[in-house]
C-alpha cells in the first residue's frame, strides 16, 4: 500500500520545526497544515502579501479580503500581519522563509524542478514558484512517482521547461521519501519507504540516479 | 492647497478616465485574483473601448470579472502577468496566437514594478536563473552565485483599489487587498485610485497611510463593489 495524499501530507509535516516560516503550495502541500504536530508551531507565509495564515473561515466569517496564494478564503490568526506583493517577495528572495513545500511536474537528481509550463498544452504561467524555490532555504516536493501515462518523474533530467536549477532538497512520493544532493553529484537517495512499498518498486518507478540509504537496506 | 486636492477627486470611473486613454498603450492594474481589483474603473475602462492594451497585472481576471472582461471585448494585445491560469478565454485566445504574454515570476513582476516606480531601471536577481526566463537577459555573478538583470516597469496609466482614500490622494489598503497595488501606484506616470470609502482629508492617520497621496493624482469612490471571491472555501464549525 503506497502512500494516499493526506498520508504523503502528515510525512511532509514530521519535516517542520518548531518556530519555522513555511509557504506552502496548492494541492497536497496545503494539506501539509493539518498534520502540524501539537508541540510545533510554525507561522504560515502567503505569498499574495500575508503572514500567519490560519485554517479556512467558518460560513459567517469569509472576507473577501483575506485570500491565500490559491485564491482561497482564509483566516487571520493572533499576530498576522499584511503587507504588499514587493515585501513578500523581498521575504521570499531575502532567505528569510526557512521551508517551501510545493508540488512537481519532473524533478532530476540534481535537484532541478519543472512544475509551471508544458509547452503548447498548458499555458498558466509560474506565479511565485520561481521566486520562492530559488530564495527559500529548504524546498520539499510532493509528488505523484509517475504521470498518469505511467512514466516516471524523478529524472536523469527534466524534459519541461524549468523552475529553478538545483533547487529541490526533498521529495516525498506515495513510494516514500527521497534525499535529493542538489549541490553534488550524489543523485537521489532513497530514505524511508511508504508502508507495503518495496525497493524494487521504487527502482522500476525512477529514472534518476538513485542509491538506497543503508539503514533501509538492513531492514 | 485646498484646491488642488479637491481636483484629483472625480465624480465617476467614466469621467476618471477622460483623457488619459488611447489606442496600444500600457496599463497596469491592481490586484491579486479578483482580490483587491479596481473593478469599477476596469468596466469604465472597456466601456471606453479603447484596443491594443498591454497590460501589466499579476492575473487576467476570470471570463467574466477583472481584465477578463477586456479580454472578451479583444481590447488586450499583451500581457505581462505571473499567472492567468483561471482565465479559459486567455487561453484560447494565447492558443489561437491572438494575444501576447510575457510570464514573470510574480516577485520579479512585484519587484519590476517597484523598481520602475521609484526610478531605478534595473536589478539583479537569483530568480529564473537557468530557466527560459533568464533567456537573453544579462546573468552577473555576485559572491559566487548567478543572478539575472531584470528591468523596471512603468505605466502610462496604474489602476489601483484601495479601502479608503482621501481627497489629497492618500490610500489606505485592507488586509491581503493590498498586493500589487501599492507599487503600481507608484509606477505609473498617472495613477487612478479607486476607494471603497472616500474619507475627509485629515481623518486617515498619517502614521496608517500606505500609498501618500503624491502618486494618486486622480480618485474616486466606487459606487458599489462586487469583491468576488474566487474560491470560497469554508470549515464546518
Amino acid at each position: 500500500m503506497a502512500w494516499t495524499r493526506e498520508q504523503m501530507a502528515a510525512r511532509a509535516a514530521k519535516e517542520l520545526k518548531d518556530g519555522y516560516y513555511v509557504n506552502l503550495g496548492i494541492g497536497i502541500p496545503t494539506l501539509v497544515s493539518n498534520y502540524v504536530p501539537e508541540d510545533v508551531d510554525i507561522t504560515l507565509q502567503s505569498e499574495n502579501g500575508m503572514l500567519g495564515v490560519g485554517p479556512f473561515p467558518l460560513d459567517n466569517e469569509v472576507d473577501a479580503d483575506i485570500i491565500n496564494a490559491g485564491q482561497q478564503s482564509v483566516t487571520e490568526q493572533k499576530g498576522t500581519s499584511y503587507f504588499s506583493s514587493a515585501d513578500s517577495f523581498a521575504m521570499v528572495r531575502g532567505g528569510h522563509i526557512d521551508l517551501s513545500i510545493l508540488g512537481a511536474m519532473e524533478v532530476a537528481e540534481n535537484g532541478d524542478l519543472a512544475n509551471w509550463m508544458i509547452p503548447g498544452k498548458m499555458v498558466k504561467g509560474m506565479g511565485g514558484a520561481m521566486d520562492l524555490v530559488a530564495g527559500v532555504r529548504r524546498v520539499i516536493v510532493t509528488m505523484e512517482h509517475v504521470s498518469k501515462d505511467g512514466a516516471s518523474k524523478l529524472l536523469k533530467e527534466c524534459s519541461l521547461p524549468l523552475t529553478g536549477r538545483r533547487v529541490v532538497d526533498m521529495v516525498i512520493s506515495e513510494l516514500g521519501v527521497f534525499a535529493i544532493d542538489k549541490t553534488g553529484d550524489g543523485g537521489v537517495t532513497l530514505v524511508e519507504l511508504a508502508d507495503g512499498v518495496t525497493v524494487d518498486e521504487v527502482k522500476a518507478k525512477t529514472k534518476a540516479k538513485l542509491s538506497i540509504d543503508a539503514a533501509l537496506k538492513v531492514a | 492647497m485646498a484646491t488642488d486636492m479637491a481636483n484629483k477627486v472625480y465624480k465617476d470611473a467614466k469621467s476618471a478616465l477622460d483623457g488619459l486613454l488611447r489606442e496600444g498603450m500600457t496599463i497596469m492594474a491592481g490586484g491579486f485574483g479578483l482580490c483587491g481589483i479596481p473593478e469599477n474603473l476596469i468596466v469604465a475602462l472597456r466601456d471606453s473601448g479603447v484596443g491594443n492594451l498591454t497590460c501589466i497585472s499579476n492575473n487576467a481576471g476570470v471570463d467574466d470579472a477583472g481584465l477578463g472582461l477586456l479580454l472578451v471585448t479583444r481590447q488586450i494585445k499583451r500581457m505581462i502577468s505571473s499567472y492567468v491560469g483561471e482565465n479559459k478565454t486567455f487561453s484560447q485566445q494565447f492558443l489561437a496566437g491572438e494575444l501576447e504574454i510575457e510570464f514573470n515570476p510574480q516577485g520579479t513582476l512585484a519587484e519590476r514594478i517597484r523598481a520602475g516606480g521609484a526610478g531605478i531601471p534595473a536589478f539583479f536577481t537569483r530568480t529564473g536563473v537557468g530557466t527560459k526566463v533568464a533567456e537573453g537577459k544579462e546573468v552577473r555573478e555576485f559572491d559566487g552565485d548567478k543572478f539575472v538583470m531584470e528591468t523596471g516597469l512603468v505605466a502610462e496609466v496604474a489602476l489601483v483599489k484601495a479601502w479608503r482614500g482621501d481627497a489629497a490622494g492618500n490610500l489606505v489598503y485592507r488586509k491581503s487587498a493590498r498586493n500589487f497595488n501599492p507599487m503600481m501606484a507608484t509606477a505609473g506616470k498617472i495613477t487612478v485610485a479607486e476607494v471603497e470609502e472616500l474619507v475627509p482629508v485629515g481623518s486617515l492617520d498619517p502614521d496608517h497611510i500606505h500609498t501618500p497621496g503624491i502618486y494618486v493624482k486622480r480618485i474616486i469612490e466606487g459606487p458599489s463593489y462586487e469583491k468576488r471571491i474566487e474560491q470560497r472555501t469554508v470549515r464546518k464549525a
